[in-house]
């Protein structure tokens, strides 16, 4: 029997990796296809926004089934963000890193001005919104913790998101398209444009999805400051992954475990929880650093085992 | 209507220069063929620097201090980038990250939770006789702490080294055709790595002028995504000294439009003047970025000799 004390770490350690796993699956499958999107933390707020809004409005209609369409219509609205980065960068050639990081500054100002101005509780004295009613909220996966079904969710997720990649045409041509673009223009007829948009969309998609299930998985209302920087973070939990979808399930759970802990730390010895992200910096580096030394003696193949 | 046009052009100018001083250090860096992601963490390690010296040495100590601390994170850059060959968008992403982390963590560790023990005395406007005299520009543009006034020196000076050296030419050499000009016998990485580190400087520099003249204090994530922005403003000034000054000009005006709307009573939104700056750096990379000639090899090449 695990006693009480253990129960709770774990479960919180596996409830911070929840959205750190499904953002990391979203930067991972855009890096696949070469399409740099740094704008998960923004798609994830989007997501959220939009999530709480749905539920706050629909759940007297719609009872339980309202987590459904606010799960859903979340991912929609983080696809949708992703969106804008996708036409400039087709249209207009805008380099996607900048884009994403421009749209993750506008959307901490939107939910800002969300949780101050449409969306605020009824007194209005606190910015943030009304809480979730009961109905709406994710049911917990091991009772007496706050261990969510968000965590299946991001489970499944990892195992399609695999399966698509490696066992389906789709998913070949996003490789092909992100290891060598000129080759899958050229030899494999892809169309290069479709491809990365529908990836941008994917990759908004599951970061929306990743702030929906926080949403009513975990803080039941939405403020400002709803991210600690989980969209960066899964910068680190992708790249350490080496892009697998498995592995990032590993690998965010790690950081989960991480990032739980220097909270605990900085509770109790007063260590400060920004030095996570220089943990992750660290490792990012150290992969690339890896990377680049290895590449070096053998040469890449065209197409990186998934 | 006079303090209404002097105060929006002051406004524009405050927010132009520390924009500028990164904005100039990263047209380098692109005319030698990389994009240097890792500047918004250059510049808040050059503000944390500069506010650390800045309370224990003088203004002088604390501008050169600052200037170390972006470059000293810049050579973390080169050294994957240039020597490691490594991504240079995940590189310099993680840099950032990386900067972001260390200063915040550093700050708290030496001034406490709140951090809100340090505050420094800001550089005074050091105003220039004559020129600052005239109408409406003369505040904005002549009134200024003295170390703006090296942005005014450092653009004709960096367009005249570009266009007019050979050291110029081999810089752009390499970032329009790296082939070409290792073929010349030019030394690539070398130049690129001194190119980084040049774009570190002013990064730091644009941190330093953050606190050292204009806030008097230091706040975790302050740079804001000036970095990010200061790309864009490259970008807008076609990889030129002076149409990167009149980018981040442009810029600034756009962002001090909060100032005349305060002025002017219109009540909207304050996010949404937060988020300006953001927006309009999106509108004018669509409006621009597809017609303007970028160095062909940016972003892709990188260095092999």
């Amino acid at each position: 029997m695990i006693d009480l004390a253990t129960l709770t770490l774990v479960s919180d350690m596996l409830v911070r990796a929840t959205p750190l796993i499904l953002a990391g699956l979203a930067v991972a499958f855009a890096f696949q296809a070469g399409v740099l999107n740094i704008g998960a933390e923004g798609q994830l707020l989007i997501g959220a926004a939009s999530a709480t809004a749905i539920a706050l409005a629909a759940t007297p209609l719609l009872g339980r089934a309202v987590i459904l369409f606010s799960l859903t219509g979340g991912a929609a609205a983080g696809a949708l963000w992703a969106l804008i980065a996708a036409e400039l960068r087709r249209r207009y050639q805008v380099l996607e890193v900048i884009s994403t990081i421009m749209l993750n500054f506008v959307a901490i100002f939107l939910v800002g001005f969300l949780v101050r101005g449409p969306l605020q509780e009824p007194t209005h004295v606190y910015p943030q919104t009304l809480e979730l009613p009961p109905q709406a909220r994710l049911p917990l996966l091991i009772p007496g913790t706050r261990l969510h079904a968000g965590f299946a969710i991001a489970i499944i997720t990892c195992i399609t998101g695999w399966w698509i990649l490696r066992h389906t045409a789709a998913g070949f041509r996003l490789r092909v398209v992100g290891a060598n673009p000129d080759a899958a223009r050229m030899a494999g007829r892809i169309n290069i444009e479709k491809t990365a948009r529908n990836v941008f969309l994917i990759s908004g998609a599951l970061a929306g999805l990743a702030g929906a299930i926080e949403i009513h998985g975990v803080t039941f209302a939405l403020y400002e400051n709803l991210s600690p920087g989980y969209g960066y973070t899964a910068i680190a939990v992708a790249l350490l992954a080496a892009l697998n979808p498995l592995l990032v399930l590993i690998t965010g759970i790690f950081f989960g475990a991480l990032e739980t802990l220097a909270s605990a730390l900085q509770r109790d010895a007063g260590i400060p929880a920004t030095l996570v992200s220089v943990l992750e910096a660290a490792i990012i580096l150290l992969v690339l650093a890896v990377q680049s030394i290895r590449s070096r003696r053998v040469p890449r193949t065209a197409v990186s085992e998934t | 209507m006079t303090d209404v046009a002097s105060g929006f052009l002051e406004s524009t100018v405050r927010t132009a220069t520390p924009l500028l001083f990164a904005a100039l250090g990263e047209t380098v860096v692109e005319r030698s063929g990389v994009i240097n992601i890792a500047l918004e963490g250059s510049i808040i390690c050059g503000a944390l620097g500069g506010a650390v010296a800045a309370s224990h040495a003088g203004a002088g100590t604390s501008w050169i201090v600052a200037g170390i601390s972006g470059m000293v994170l810049a050579i973390l850059l080169a050294v994957f980038v240039v020597v490691l060959r490594s991504d240079q968008i995940i590189t310099g992403t993680a840099i950032t990250l990386l900067g972001l982390g260390l200063t915040g963590a550093l700050y708290r560790q030496i001034y406490g939770p709140s951090g809100a023990a340090l505050t420094i005395a800001t550089m005074p406007a050091a105003s220039i006789p004559f020129l600052s005299g005239i109408p409406i520009i003369g505040r904005a543009f002549f009134s200024q702490p003295a170390a703006a006034y090296l942005v005014y020196v450092l653009i004709p000076i960096m367009s005249w080294w570009m266009y007019r050296t050979h050291s110029g030419l081999a810089l752009r050499a390499i970032g329009e055709n790296p082939a070409a000009a290792v073929a010349a016998g030019i030394r690539a990485a070398r130049i690129q790595f001194a190119a980084i580190l040049f774009g570190g400087l002013m990064g730091g520099v644009a941190g330093g002028f953050l606190v050292i003249a204009q806030a008097g204090t230091f706040s975790e994530g302050m740079s804001a995504g000036r970095g990010f922005i200061a790309i864009a403003i490259v970008v807008l000034g076609r990889w030129r000294p002076a149409g990167v000054a009149i980018a981040a000009l442009v810029f600034g005006a756009t962002t001090a439009l909060q100032y005349l709307f305060q002025t002017m009573g219109w009540n909207l939104p304050y996010q949404l003047f937060l988020a300006l700056p953001y927006l309009l750096t999106l509108l004018a990379l669509a409006g621009i970025a597809g017609r303007a000639h970028a160095p062909a090899s940016l972003g892709k090449w990188i260095a092999n000799d």
